[in-house]
């Protein structure tokens, strides 16, 4: 093969198509002038002009989660490298791949305090799954290749590769070639769960008489949802996913508990607490689900399927720890447990089913909700959510926000699909979700995709409205505004005896259907219950258009159920007056 | 519980601070720390001591072994091992001191009319009590590298 001269900025943009990637998000700047230049004198890739890096960042990252596809950012150095930070560390924290090429000074001026100069290496090394310098542009093929492979393998995760100016100097060439394959010595992550530890698993489910099998964001990620699902109706077992991991089991399937955790299900907490055994998979038991990890399922085995070692054992000690992809140690347990099928007794765990059932009876999500609604002039944030599922038919994209209005989500939307709940869980980052949506309505230009927000999200990155007119991204934003920092507020009212500080806005918030407006695209506001359900109708029948649905909502709502910190999973605010405790 | 990890990471620019940021990022504490090119110029091997319970140590190794900079991990603590550090000293000079060094099993490393630089191999301990010895003589300055280990069984920490 004939080999091309290239310099650095054109090898980069190469490098990229040849890695099969069609689309980038960015926004430029003096270090980053030569790779622009070189995306303009190509068609391949298309780069989509964001608004503020951290739109960026969180748009590839909504792409990310919704294709699995590794999503691509160009910022410049300096300021343009630290408005990635945030994006960054929430795709982080929620192990997605994302990979952020920024501009950098020139080679000599590093260390200097040069105009723009940020050791961005230095700065985004706690919050990378790895990262590159790149000295030379002609080892630039090479770190894109291994940058895809260690944002995209294994546990995924962010990787940083910071571009001097210099190593893109159009004036230096060199032969381009791009690597085939690669070899990283020091990482080789496992798939295969060790086949004793498979053996144990399935003797322990075999056994168990009260199950809950708890599904994390590792599933979705792996695309393993169909292995889990497999597993679960196998089993006839009881599961629940976490804020994570929806949609990686049906969401309206009878076996499905609903979310757990801080403002998980009744019936999901009280069967994790009262289990006699735990299979986890691709779950990290974080704080937010265990409450107290010293009080955390005292009587339950617990079996944990991981792809990163380091989360076996982590916080909870587990009795059979498996290394592996979720979707080959599942299918390895399900073929585990169909070679001893005469072993498997469906009805043992009858009672166990009937205790859930009545648990749902009697605490079930809706129960208090339906009952007070009919009373109600406000519109229940609630029944918003529900509308959206009745008007989407419950196969919408749903990005959120952080706050209320996320949890109402998780809560309501019934998510039947992995890789349509699009949220950031792990590090809650508030202006994620419009971002996101335009990440996600890029990647499925003919789909529908919402964005559950609340009043104080959606101004952290209001300004990406221009982006979504400049790429006709007809996103829905639902806007759940309850006039104050609702999550905030909501502590506030029950740990601090309703002193609201700097929770509210004395009547500062913007007109969103004015500012919609302003931005072209078109705003409705929603006050009455009555007029909820046409202006959904309304807002999905404007299909080529962003619309943003202001809704005014009842703004004392609290979400429930709600774990009580520092105890065990079984305790839990059930609404305002009612605990499960003494 | 005193813990001695020793390891192999790429010779590359980043991966020192990678390792030492993990330990600052998660809350673990490093005793000493030690680190350089092996003969093989592509690794560089590193010893470092820590202090911890078994599960904390065994979290710390796991966050290692997940940096991709970093190539293979030994708790030496988990094997038989012997460990080495270097102690220099420098002191006035008189014929008492240097006398005392070599009685300790010191070496003399420099010395004129006013000054000796002596050094000390040994185990951690060994130079604790060098140091607690030697204290009555005044030194000047004291400088330990820090413990570097091998192990003392069949297994390598090697590639
Ligand atoms: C960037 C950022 N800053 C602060 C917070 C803390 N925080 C969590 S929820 C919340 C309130 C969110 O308000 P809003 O978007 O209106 O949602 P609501 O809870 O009212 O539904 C805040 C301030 C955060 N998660 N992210
Ligand atoms: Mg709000």
């Amino acid at each position: 093969m004939s080999k091309e001269k290239l310099s650095g900025a054109e090898a980069l943009m190469r490098s990229l198509q040849d890695e099969g990637i069609e689309l980038v998000f960015g926004y430029p700047g003096g270090a980053s002038l030569h790779i622009y230049d070189a995306l303009f004198n190509q068609q391949a890739v298309q780069h989509v002009l964001v608004r503020h890096e951290q739109g960026a960042v969180h748009a590839a990252d909504g792409y990310a989660r919704s294709t699995g596809k590794a999503g691509v950012v160009f910022v410049t150095s300096g300021p343009g490298a630290t408005n990635a930070i945030t994006g960054l560390a929430t795709a982080h924290m929620d192990s997605t791949p994302v990979i952020v090429i920024s501009g950098q000074v020139k080679s000599h001026l590093i260390g200097t305090d040069s105009f723009q100069e940020t050791d961005m290496i230095g700065v985004s090394r706690p919050i990378v799954k790895h990262s590159f310098l790149a000295q030379r542009a002609e080892d630039i093929p090479m770190i894109v290749k291994k940058a895809f492979h260690i944002a995209t393998t294994g546990r995924p995760g962010p990787v940083v590769i910071d571009i001097p100016k210099d190593v893109t100097d159009p004036d230096y060439k060199f032969d381009y070639s791009y690597p085939k394959d690669i070899d990283i010595r020091s990482y080789k992550p496992v798939e295969e769960g060790h086949s004793g530890q498979i053996r144990k698993a399935a003797k322990l489910l075999l056994k168990s008489e009260r199950p809950v099998i708890y599904s994390g964001g590792g599933v979705i990620q792996n695309d393993a949802s169909e292995e889990l699902t497999s597993l679960v109706k196998y089993l006839d077992f009881p599961v629940t996913n976490t804020l994570m991991g929806l949609g990686a089991y049906p969401g309206t399937d009878k076996n499905f508990l609903g979310m757990l955790g801080m403002h998980g299900t009744y019936e999901a907490n009280m069967a994790m607490h009262n289990c006699d055994l735990i299979l986890a998979v691709g779950a990290r038991f974080d704080d937010r689900i265990t409450n107290d990890p010293a009080q955390f399922a005292l009587g339950a085995k617990k079996i944990h399927i991981d792809i990163d070692p380091a989360s076996l054992s982590k916080i909870i000690k587990v009795d059979v720890p498996i290394v592996g992809s979720a979707k080959t140690c599942l299918d390895q347990l399900l073929n585990e447990l169909k070679k001893n099928e005469s072993k498997l007794d469906k009805n043992k765990i009858e009672p166990w089913r009937k205790q859930i059932k009545e648990w749902r009876k009697e605490h079930g999500l809706n129960h208090r909700m339906l009952k007070d609604a009919s009373n109600s002039k406000k519109i229940l944030p609630q029944h918003v959510i529900q509308s959206l599922y009745k008007e989407t038919k419950g196969d919408a994209y749903v990005t959120s926000d952080v706050g209320q209005h996320q949890m109402f989500a998780a809560q309501y939307y019934h998510f039947d699909k992995p890789r349509r709940w699009i949220n950031s869980g792990g590090l809650g980052t508030m202006g994620f979700g419009l971002p996101a949506a335009m990440g996600v309505q890029l990647a499925f230009p003919n789909s529908t995709v919402a964005c559950v927000t609340g009043e104080g999200s959606i101004q952290m990155c209001i300004q990406e409205l221009s982006t979504c007119l400049q790429y006709d991204l007809p996103i829905k934003i639902i806007n759940l505004n309850n006039s104050s920092l609702g999550m905030v507020k909501q502590w506030q009212d029950m740990q601090y005896g309703g002193r609201l500080s700097q929770s509210t806005y004395e009547d500062s918030l913007p007109d969103f259907v004015k500012l919609t407006e302003s931005f072209g695209h078109v705003g409705i506001k929603v006050e009455k219950p009555e007029d909820l359900e046409s202006a959904m109708k309304k807002c999905f029948e404007l299909k080529d258009k962003l619309v943003f649905l202001d809704i005014v909502i009842d703004e004392d709502e609290h979400v429930y159920p709600m774990l009580e910190a520092g105890m065990a999973m079984d305790s839990m605010w059930l609404d305002k007056k009612t605990k499960t405790w003494k | 519980m005193k813990r001695v990890i020793a390891l192999l990471m790429e010779n590359q620019p980043g991966a020192l601070s990678r390792v030492v940021g993990l330990f600052s990022q998660r809350g673990y504490n490093i005793e000493s720390l030690i680190v350089a090119p092996t003969e093989d110029p592509s690794l560089s091997r590193l010893t470092m001591t820590t202090e911890g319970d078994t599960q904390v140590v065994e979290q710390i190794t796991k966050q290692l072994n997940k940096l991709i900079d970093v190539v293979k991990v030994l708790d030496l603590s988990f094997e038989e091992y012997v460990g080495r550090e270097l102690l220099l000293i420098k002191m006035e000079f008189s014929e008492e001191a240097e006398a005392e060094v070599s009685n300790l099993g010191g070496q003399v490393l420099f010395k004129d009319d006013n000054l000796l630089n002596v050094e000390f191999v040994g185990a951690s301990e060994e130079l604790d009590e060098i140091v607690t010895s030697l204290a009555k003589l005044n030194p000047l300055e004291v400088v330990r590298t820090g413990l570097s280990g091998i192990s003392s069984t069949t297994k390598t920490l090697t590639i």
